[in-house]
């Protein structure tokens, strides 16, 4: 049988593990298809390089398809996010100037408690926080944002600058940011540097921050259905196998190669694992959950998550929050996440929008066959999010 | 008389910088600089306020100039760029070359196609020149491999040079491979062998 070629831009990060271990252990050729992975270097050029068609499908910040379905960047054809690829992964990490002030203040860099580390912070800078943020629109950005202004920072206190993230370290030596949130492994990159102390998870903000997903142009889905099903299929049991006990190890060994993420094992490790060491010094953390790729639903891309996202954007460039609601959750394609997984036996919640924040602890939930179990997603603060409260206020 | 357009080239490799300016010249009087520096650079962009800036789409800053063409407020006109759409096919030429364009809002298309049009050929040359290296030096490796692999032959079964390439040739035709990929072979299976 000859297999259909599909093009995949991806950027060099743990969380582009489900298309690297798609392409490499045979889930994509189970499907038919032979997959040409491409590393990129920025998320503008994965954007420009699906618009135009040069790649097939691209590895994308799950808030980048709101950003566009909001019309927050140049003109483009319909981008689509049929999954996320995963939750977690974030870190936020300090310079050794505010690290050895929080020390003195006795803080204890456990990562897990959002008020504390946010209390000492507030205590200990002096001026505005510059924090380095991979993108625009990204979760860091919206995690820090949350996560800051709950604990105290006004606006003005908080300045969120774009920094790629193999540039995070430099740019905390060179002094043009005080702090950073990124994903995995550009944080224990830092740490191992010695240049930073990292402070807090992201899933200490919020339990199951949606961090990456799977985007194709709306009319390759459309004309090209039977690959983009055959490919969503392969990610999502790229993505189970992840998740099985005893399985990350393995993929340490395919992601490190230089093909791919090209990083020594010791500093791709700790992220994969969740065993996060908070500087040079070592302190060993150990965080279960810090990254997950396919259970408790987590690669299912609710509209309600969208709704969130758009929101907050909405309010930060002054649109309409109904509108941008509506436009952004017509962009997260849950009928495709069920037409498609469905005959791979992927467990589909009975619902495509939901309170988001609600759940302390995982629950087991009706699905739409049998039972399934939800990954707990609460904010550290409480926080919840119901569209529905969104959608019926009036303006 | 026309103002004269400020155009920004962010290209850390001087002699890339170099053979695209020179292109802009030959298209008409305007004020370039290079940024090769990517510290400090949305300071710099931000203070040189250029009116179009051109920089490789694989360059990891590029997210940088992003942040400052999408935080633009209204009044902002200075940052208020876009990548560059007003021309479809040219657009399409730009990304193919590796090249992305932010172009200030409200510029005349007029004025900006033919600095696009110069910078579309130069990246393309470029491209083209950067290739040709990478091929070369790739050629250079493979000939490296291969007459070790010739002396690994020789030495092993005392046979003369031309009758050892010949060997690695149809081992090669056999096995359905390239002659430098059964050198490699050879070479590190020589090499763990002879320790």
């Amino acid at each position: 049988m000859s297999l259909r070629r599909l093009r995949l831009g991806y950027l060099p990060l743990l969380d582009a593990s489900p298309l690297i271990v798609a392409a490499e252990l045979g889930f994509a050729r189970e499907e038919g298809l032979e997959l040409d992975l491409v590393r990129l270097r920025s998320w503008a050029q994965s954007r420009d390089m699906l618009g135009a068609g040069l790649i097939d499908a691209a590895h994308m910040l799950v808030p980048m398809p709101v950003g566009q379905a909001l019309g927050l960047g140049p003109p483009q054809p319909d981008v689509d996010l049929v999954m996320f690829l995963a939750q977690g992964g974030q870190v936020f990490a300090v310079n050794t100037t505010l690290e050895a002030r929080l020390r003195v203040e006795g803080h204890g860099f456990d990562l897990t408690d959002a008020w504390a580390a946010g209390q000492a912070l507030r205590r200990v800078v002096t001026g505005r926080l510059r924090v380095g943020v991979p993108f625009r629109f990204s979760t860091q950005l919206e995690l820090t944002e949350h996560w800051l202004s709950a604990c105290g920072f006004e606006p003005d206190s908080l300045a969120l600058l774009t920094t790629p993230p193999p540039m995070m370290a430099d740019a905390l030596v060179a002094g043009e940011i005080d702090a950073f949130c990124v994903g995995e492994p550009w944080g224990s990159v830092a740490a191992d540097r010695g240049v930073a102390a990292l402070l807090l998870a992201g899933t200490a903000i919020w339990a199951a921050p949606p961090e990456k997903g799977l985007t194709v142009r709306r009319d390759f889905a459309e004309e090209r259905p039977d690959e983009t099903g055959a490919l969503m299929r392969a990610v999502a049991r790229a993505g189970r196998w992840l998740d099985a006990e005893d399985h990350r190890g393995t993929a340490v060994e395919l992601i490190v190669h230089p093909d791919y993420l090209d990083l020594p094992w010791d500093l791709i490790e700790p992220g994969m694992t969740g065993e996060l060491s908070v500087s040079g010094r070592g302190e060993r953390r150990s965080l279960p959950g810090f990254l997950t790729f396919h259970a408790g639903a987590a690669s299912f891309p609710w509209k309600s998550i969208a709704a969130l996202f758009a929101v907050r954007m909405a309010r930060l460039h002054g649109l309409d929050p109904q509108l941008a609601m509506a436009r952004a959750m017509g962009h997260f394609r849950t009928d495709l996440y069920r037409q498609h997984l469905r005959p791979a036996g992927i467990p589909l919640p009975g619902a495509s929008m939901r309170v988001e924040g609600t759940l302390d602890e995982d629950r087991t939930v009706p699905a739409e066959k049998g039972q399934m179990i939800l990954r707990a997603d609460r904010f550290f603060d409480g926080f919840t999010f119901d569209p529905a409260l969104v959608l019926s206020s009036t303006n | 008389m026309q103002k004269r357009l400020s155009i920004l080239v962010v290209e850390p490799d001087p002699e890339r910088a170099q053979l695209i300016v020179d292109g802009l010249r030959q298209v008409g009087d305007h004020d370039i600089r290079v940024i090769s520096e990517q510290a400090g650079l949305a300071r710099q962009v931000t203070e040189l306020r250029p009116d179009v800036v051109l920089i490789d789409l694989t360059n990891p800053s590029r997210d940088i100039v992003e942040e400052l063409a999408v935080a633009a407020g209204p009044n902002e006109r200075a940052v208020a760029m876009f990548v560059d759409r007003t021309d479809e096919h040219l657009t399409r030429s730009a990304i193919e070359a590796g090249l992305s364009a932010y172009v200030v809002d409200g510029l005349r298309p007029d004025r900006i196609k033919p600095i696009l049009d110069a910078a579309v050929t130069r990246f393309h040359m470029a491209r083209r020149m950067r290739a040709e290296l990478a091929a070369t030096r790739a050629a250079l490796e493979e000939r490296k491999i291969i007459d070790r692999a010739k002396i690994v032959l020789m030495k092993a079964r005392g046979i003369e040079e031309e009758e050892a390439y010949a060997l690695l040739r149809k081992t090669a035709m056999d096995q359905g491979k390239r002659v430098s990929d059964i050198a490699q072979q050879l070479v590190m299976a020589s090499g763990l062998l002879c320790r």
